[in-house]
This record gives C-alpha cells, sequence and structure tokens, in this order.
C-alpha cells in the first residue's frame, strides 16, 4: 500500500517519500508508527534503539529528513537523543509521549523539538508533520535572502534568526536555520562533503575545527555579549561563509554556553584553584561544571547536556577572549584561552591552544580545541600555560570534549557561561555512551577522533548550543541555575574525589572533562562535582579530562585535548593539570579571596576569580587539588 | 448491511466491543491502516502487544512482590504500558492504567494492587474476545471499510 519513493523522486514529490526515522522502544507503538507514516507516504526507517538510531544518523547525515522519537526510552533520554540529533545533524526532531504534561512539552521545546505528540499518534497529525522539514529550509533560505548586513533577526514569531540574541525561541530558530545551512562544501574543512544533498536540503556548511576555532576566536575577541554574526564573520574572514551560517552556528553555541553555564556554576564553585601561579588560571569553574556534568547527570538538564558533545571547547573560547566573553569577571590574561583566543594575545595562552574540536564531521566542529591548555597553563605555573597540546585540527576526531568542559568551567568562574558549558558537558557526558566510548578510547589514542568525529563533536557542540543560548541570559537565570547544579554536583563530585589528586602534574591536561559525551561519565562528573565542593575554598576549577578509563562516559573528552596534552608534554606543558585520568584540572588561582562558599552565581565565582587570578596561583587548598585528575591525553 | 453470515457476525462482535467500551477510537485507527496490502494489520498489531505487554505485566507483578513498593518504577512501567495499550485502543485496560498511575503517584499501595488486579482481568478479558473476533475475520475475510461506532 504505501508508496516508498525513492530518495531521487522526493524533490518532486515531496512530502511524499519524506525520509523519517522512528524511533521507540515499544515495539507495539513503533509498528503502529511506521505504518502510519507509511500510509502518509513517507519513506520509513523504524529502530528500538535510540543508539542505533544515532548511528544510523551519523552515518549518512543526508539519509534522513525528519526523525520521531520517543521521549522514554530505556537506552537513552529521548530529549538527549534529541540534543544530539538537533546538534549533530541538524535535522527535525518530533518527540513522541504518552505523557502530555506541559512540563515534558516544555523540556522538548527547550532541547530543541519541533514538535511534541501524544501517543496515541493520529494519522491527522503526521500528515503534517512535513512542515517542519520545509520550515527549516524555508527559513534558512528567507534568512540567506536578507541582506547580510542585517543583522537583526528575521522578526517573527520563532522564524526570528534572533541572532545576537539567544533565547529560546531563538533556539527553535537556530535549529530550523542551521538545518538551512547549505553553504557549499567549501566550507567543509574537512574534507566532507554533503553528499547528495536531497532536495530539501541543501549542502551545509561543516563546521570544522578550523572554521570553529575561528569562529570561537571571533566570538572571543568580541565578546560574547556583542557577537553578532556580521561582525564574526568580518572576524573569521572566511570565503564563502555567509553571515546566515554563522549567525545559526552562534545560535547553537550559545545554547550550548547556556547549557554548560548551568553546569558550570555548580562547577564554578568547584573553581579548583589552578596552581600556576600564572594568572591565566582556568577558569576552571566551568570545568568544575564538568564535573557537574555528572552530577547533572542526574538531572534532566545534565541528561541533555550531557549528551551533547559539549562543545567545551568552544565555550572556553569564548570566555576566554577577555574582550568580553560573555562571561563576566572573566579576568583576561590567560584565562582560558581558547586555542584561537589565544591569538588574541592573552597572556601566555599562547600555546595552549587547546583545541578541542569536535571532530564531527558535520558542523561539530564547533568546539575548537580548547583553550585548555591554555588554562592549564596557568594553573601549572604561571607559564603562559602550556597550552595542551594544541589539538591538531587534523585530529579533528579528538573533538573538544575538553573544551566543554573547560569553558564550563571558565564559564562557571566567570561568568553564567561556564555552566553552560559544564552543563552540556554533563550531558554530554551523558550523552550516548557510545559517544564516552569513543571519547574515551579516543583520548586515549590521541585521535581517536573518528569516533568523535561522528557525533561526539556534534554532541559537544550540542551542548555547547545551550549553553551558549544561556549564555545569553542574564546571569540571574545562571544563578538560579546555578543552584541547581550545585546540588546536583555535590553528590557526583565525591564520587570522584580521588580523581583529584594533586593536580599540577607535568601532563597537560588535555582530557577535557568534557567528556560530556560520556554517557556514564558520571565518574567525571563525579569529580567535577567535587571541585564543586571545593570551590570554596579553592575556586579551583578543575578541568578534567576524562580519561576513558578514569571516565567512562566522559569519552567524550576531547579527543584533541588529549592529544594535545600528549603533545604537550613533549612541548613542555607545564601540567599544571593533574595527569589522573585526564583530568585536567586547572585550578584557578586561588588568590586572597576564595571563592564565597555560597558561590552560587557565576558572579560571585567569576569575582573571585579575578581575583584569584591576582594571585597567581596559589593553589587552593582544597580538594581540588586532590587531583585525582590526570589529565589525560585522551587522543 | 453485510449480507454474508460471517462478516455480520464479525460487525456485531466489533460493535459490541465498542459499545461495552472495550475498545475505543484508537482501534478503528488500526482498522484504517489495514488494507490490502497490510491485510491483516490489526491482528498483527494486537498479537505484538499482547506478546509485549506480557513481559510489563510481569515487571509489574514481580514490583509489587517487593515491599515496600517501589513506587516510581511501577509508575514507570506503567506508563509504559499505558502507551502500547492506548496505542491499541484498549480503553477499559487504559483507564485501569491511569489509575494504577494515580495510586502511584499518592503512595497508595493497596489502591495500586487492588487495581492492579483488576488490570489484569480486563486485559485478559479483552485478550479472549479479540482472539474470537479475529478467528471470525479471518474466516470472514477482508472487510468493507471500517465503520465508526455509534
Amino acid at each position: 500500500m504505501t508508496v516508498e519513493r525513492i530518495v531521487s523522486e522526493t524533490k518532486d514529490q515531496f512530502p511524499i517519500g519524506m525520509r523519517v526515522l522512528a524511533v521507540d522502544d515499544d515495539p507495539t507503538c513503533l509498528l503502529l508508527l511506521e505504518t502510519l507514516l507509511r500510509r502518509c507516504q513517507y519513506h520509513v526507517t523504524t529502530t528500538s534503539q535510540a543508539i542505533t538510531a544515532l548511528k544510523m544518523l551519523r552515518e549518512n547525515k543526508n539519509k534522513f529528513d525528519l526523525v520521531i522519537s520517543d521521549v522514554h526510552m530505556p537506552d537513552m533520554d529521548g530529549f538527549k537523543l534529541l540534543e544530539l540529533v538537533g546538534l549533530e545533524m541538524d535535522l527535525p526532531v518530533i518527540m513522541l509521549s504518552a505523557n502530555g504534561d506541559t512540563k515534558l512539552v516544555m523540556k522538548g521545546i527547550t532541547h530543541g523539538a519541533c514538535d511534541y505528540l501524544l501517543k496515541p499518534v493520529r494519522i491527522e497529525e503526521l500528515k503534517n508533520i512535513w512542515q517542519h522539514v520545509v520550515r527549516r529550509k524555508k527559513f534558512d533560505r528567507k534568512v540567506r535572502n536578507n541582506s547580510d548586513s542585517q543583522d537583526k533577526p528575521h522578526a517573527d514569531s520563532g522564524e526570528a534568526a534572533g541572532i545576537g540574541k539567544a533565547d529560546n525561541s531563538a533556539k527553535i530558530n537556530k535549529k530550523r536555520k542551521d538545518q538551512n545551512e547549505d553553504e557549499d562544501e567549501d566550507l567543509d574543512e574537512n574534507g566532507q562533503d554533503n553528499d547528495d544533498p536531497s532536495a530539501q536540503k541543501k549542502p551545509r556548511v561543516v563546521w570544522s575545527v578550523e572554521l570553529h576555532r575561528k569562529f570561537v576566536a571571533a566570538v572571543n575577541q568580541l565578546g560574547i555579549e556583542k557577537a553578532v554574526p556580521k561582525k564574526i564573520l568580518e572576524l573569521m574572514n572566511v570565503e564563502k561563509l555567509t553571515r546566515e551560517n554563522v549567525a545559526s552556528h552562534l545560535q547553537k553555541f550559545r545554547l550550548y554556553l547556556k547549557r554548560i553555564s548551568c553546569v558550570a556554576n555548580q562547577q564554578a564553585n568547584m573553581a579548583a584553584a589552578v596552581g600556576t601561579a600564572d594568572s591565566s588560571y582556568l577558569r576552571m569553574g566551568s570545568l568544575n561544571g564538568l564535573g557537574n556534568f555528572h552530577a547533572l547527570a542526574g538531572t534532566d538538564q545534565l541528561h541533555n547536556a550531557a549528551f551533547r558533545s559539549f562543545p567545551p571547547s568552544r565555550v572556553l573560547g569564548r570566555l576566554n577572549t577577555p574582550a568580553g566573553l560573555g562571561i563576566r569577571g572573566l579576568p583576561s590574561p590567560g584565562t582560558i584561552q581558547l586555542g584561537h583566543v589565544q591569538n588574541s594575545g592573552h597572556s601566555s595562552n599562547d600555546q595552549s591552544k587547546l583545541q578541542s574540536f569536535i571532530p564531527g564531521n558535520h558542523n561539530t566542529n564547533i568546539l575548537q580545541g580548547m583553550p585548555m591548555s591554555l588554562d592549564l597553563d596557568q594553573l601549572q605555573n604561571n607559564k603562559g600555560v602550556s597550552h595542551i597540546g594544541e589539538l591538531p585540527t587534523a585530529n579533528r576526531t579528538a573533538v573538544f570534549p575538553v573544551s566543554g568542559s573547560l569553558i564550563d568551567s571558565r564559564i562557571a568562574g566567570f561568568s553564567n557561561n561556564p555552566l553552560l558549558g559544564v552543563t552540556s558537558n554533563s550531558l554530554m557526558l551523558e550523552g550516548s555512551s557510545q559517544q564516552a566510548n569513543l571519547h574515551a578510547s579516543n583520548l586515549r589514542d590521541g585521535v581517536s577522533a573518528a569516533g568523535f568525529q561522528n557525533g561526539n563533536t556534534l554532541s559537544n557542540f550540542a551542548s555547547i548550543d545551550p549553553v551558549s543560548s544561556q549564555l545569553r541570559d542574564s546571569k540571574a537565570d545562571l544563578q538560579g541555575q546555578a543552584a541547581p547544579i550545585n546540588c546536583n554536583a555535590g553528590p557526583m563530585i565525591r564520587s570522584v574525589p580521588q580523581e583529584w589528586s594533586a593536580p599540577r602534574k607535568d601532563a597537560p591536561y588535555q582530557s577535557h572533562l568534557m567528556s560530556s559525551s560520556v554517557n556514564s561519565s558520571i565518574p567525571v562528573n563525579g569529580a567535577m562535582v567535587q571541585l564543586d565542593q571545593c570551590l570554596d575554598r579553592n575556586n579551583s576549577i578543575f578541568h578534567r579530562t576524562m580519561d576513558s578509563d578514569s571516565i567512562g562516559p566522559l569519552n567524550f573528552v576531547d579527543p584533541l585535548s588529549i592529544k594535545h596534552s600528549e603533545g604537550l608534554n613533549s612541548a613542555a606543558m607545564e601540567p599544571p593539570v593533574i595527569e589522573k585520568e585526564g583530568y585536567l584540572m586547572y585550578q584557578l588561582r586561588p588568590h586572597g579571596n576564595h571563592i564565597p562558599d555560597n558561590i552560587g552565581s557565576l558572579e560571585d565565582l567569576a569575582s573571585a576569580m579575578m581575583k584569584q587570578d591576582q594571585d597567581k596561583g596559589k593553589p587552593t587548598a582544597g580538594n581540588f587539588r586532590h587531583n585525582s585528575y590526570s589529565h589525560r591525553t585522551c587522543i | 448491511m453485510e449480507r454474508n453470515p460471517l462478516r455480520r457476525q464479525l460487525q456485531i462482535m466489533r460493535k459490541s466491543l465498542f459499545d461495552q467500551g472495550y475498545l475505543d477510537e484508537q482501534f478503528v485507527q488500526l482498522e484504517e491502516l489495514q488494507d490490502d496490502s497490510n491485510p491483516n494489520f490489526v491482528e498483527e498489531v494486537v498479537t505484538l502487544y499482547y506478546r509485549d505487554s506480557a513481559r510489563l505485566i510481569l515487571n509489574i507483578e514481580q514490583a509489587l512482590e517487593r515491599k515496600p513498593y517501589n513506587f516510581h518504577k511501577l509508575d514507570a512501567y506503567m506508563h509504559q504500558f499505558k502507551g502500547s495499550s492506548s496505542s491499541i485502543g484498549a480503553k477499559k485496560v487504559k483507564a485501569e492504567s491511569t489509575l494504577f498511575r494515580e495510586y502511584c503517584k499518592s503512595g497508595n499501595g493497596e489502591g495500586c494492587m487492588r487495581c492492579f488486579q483488576q488490570l489484569k482481568k480486563e486485559y485478559a478479558t479483552l485478550r479472549k474476545k479479540l482472539e474470537a473476533y479475529f478467528q471470525v475475520a479471518r474466516q470472514a475475510g477482508p472487510m468493507e471499510t471500517a465503520c465508526r461506532p455509534k
């Protein structure tokens, strides 16, 4: 009965033949859904496992037009999948659930779902789902049609690109826009071409690590508050990149930052006192956030964040920018400088370009190697921070997990952002175990980034997105977030205390904690969480790159970062980072003013950090030190 | 009205299922999805449902044997079960599921237990009726398009 058209015919017959991926662990519902979709003349692929779904999506990003997923699944939370898909593949995702609670629906929206359907699903509802695909494309087209000079969002209730403004609607818009980011392959520095874009999709811009790094650098330079697509575009100076591409990327980034900032808040508390006198202490706050990720894992928030591959690097990058990372109080010097940021001349962090990029082939390279290394340096010693090894861009695979964390930590420290980062990290951690595994191993290998590429990066990215948007939020938000996060982090961190061995080992921290991608990365989170607790005393922010071993889930840790660490080792990166398990421990130098115990808000942390910064690296006593971190040079 | 006696019988059975509240509108949706290329769809789905939900029923039963009750878990199982049941249009079963979840939310263990017993009864009754229905359906051959219950 159903006519299953061949993909090549879809262009002419859309919505007939629209390719849908249906995910539901309940076989009855899945069969029903499949049949309904076929009745609508869509081309349907089903799976009962979210992990399998992700794999399929990653294999070929252009294979599907739309994803429908159940919320409650045993192997992965539906929201997590939602985020990951949104970030990595930028496909519209529809959530499905028997539970129609407003809270859940809201959650779906905030995680980027373009629709939320209640079970049992009716065919009438499914008949219209194609609109989500079209809307994205159209939106994108519309955006691109606008003059480049127009930085204002296109207004609409949700369509507006909200450039420069991250807000909830922007998130959705962003998704839409992103989906339509059809830039030519030239931008695909990874050499990944979008293959056979269907008529509905044009080739997307692939945000390679390199590209993402530039992006983050530009954002950092401008300052998160002031980063508008047009200016970013100018700074980046990349051919064939349009403002719209940048705009949508920015949106994602903001979302990510927002996400991690939540976590970061918690983490911020944990800010590890960076041992190094270097002023550029890592605002590990954000890292802590990472830890929080795990902690957060428990919470829904984490969920989402966790699986996002947190683009910590990205976030960090942003944070670093003294120019004004949205993060307040980010004292520039040496503070986390995302790899690219370094260029901007921050203190000694030159080297530390942690480029944790998300290897993701597709626009995931969002996270540029986190300047984690930067932080590390700072942590370690005054020296300019031996950067964690610049993650070789080539290794894209190594994705940033670290960066994510770094960012997070940083954010936590100083601004809301960190939390976002953190949150995302945690999410990442939580994220599909797959990712985590990938990361973990990758990190070790130092580049198995490949694993990352797939999705991890994206996941990181994903997390970044939420974070970024969050970054934009007022501090108030963060504070609010921070609070809850802290709670979560609390327990989590405890679990990992041992990781926090005295930081500052020589090993360049590479592994970003960010392994948010790790699903089970709770261990990392745990560690991070601890930081949270320690934060009170030390403000040290630990940036932990989770070692695959240690942190299972953290895999995500930026393989790149890990790589760097290894590379850095030779590069004489002073490893302020604790070698343990690849945890990069960044410690905020506790200076006279320790971060108040109740560092609830980033502000506090930020200011604390600022102060610490001045101190130059007095190692904060505190649990942070215990670093069991070994920064792992994953990769 | 169906001339064929088997089909007429089928129609009567069907109507009764609706009238007595065993099935709801969702079942009609299933019927509408059945067609020549998918001639046994309804039966397939129902069979799948009973097979899969048996596992859930077992889980719940086991969970109810462990005191004190883990309401959170029970609720989660039931949520899943409810989703499945509503997908095939099992009206009474679904109602019992909802009630069970209410009891879980309020921590009423006794209520949960009682409700579950009732649910199992409804579940079994529906199964028998549907089995009989499908048997006749198979004998009667393909039906005309589904008509909505009054």
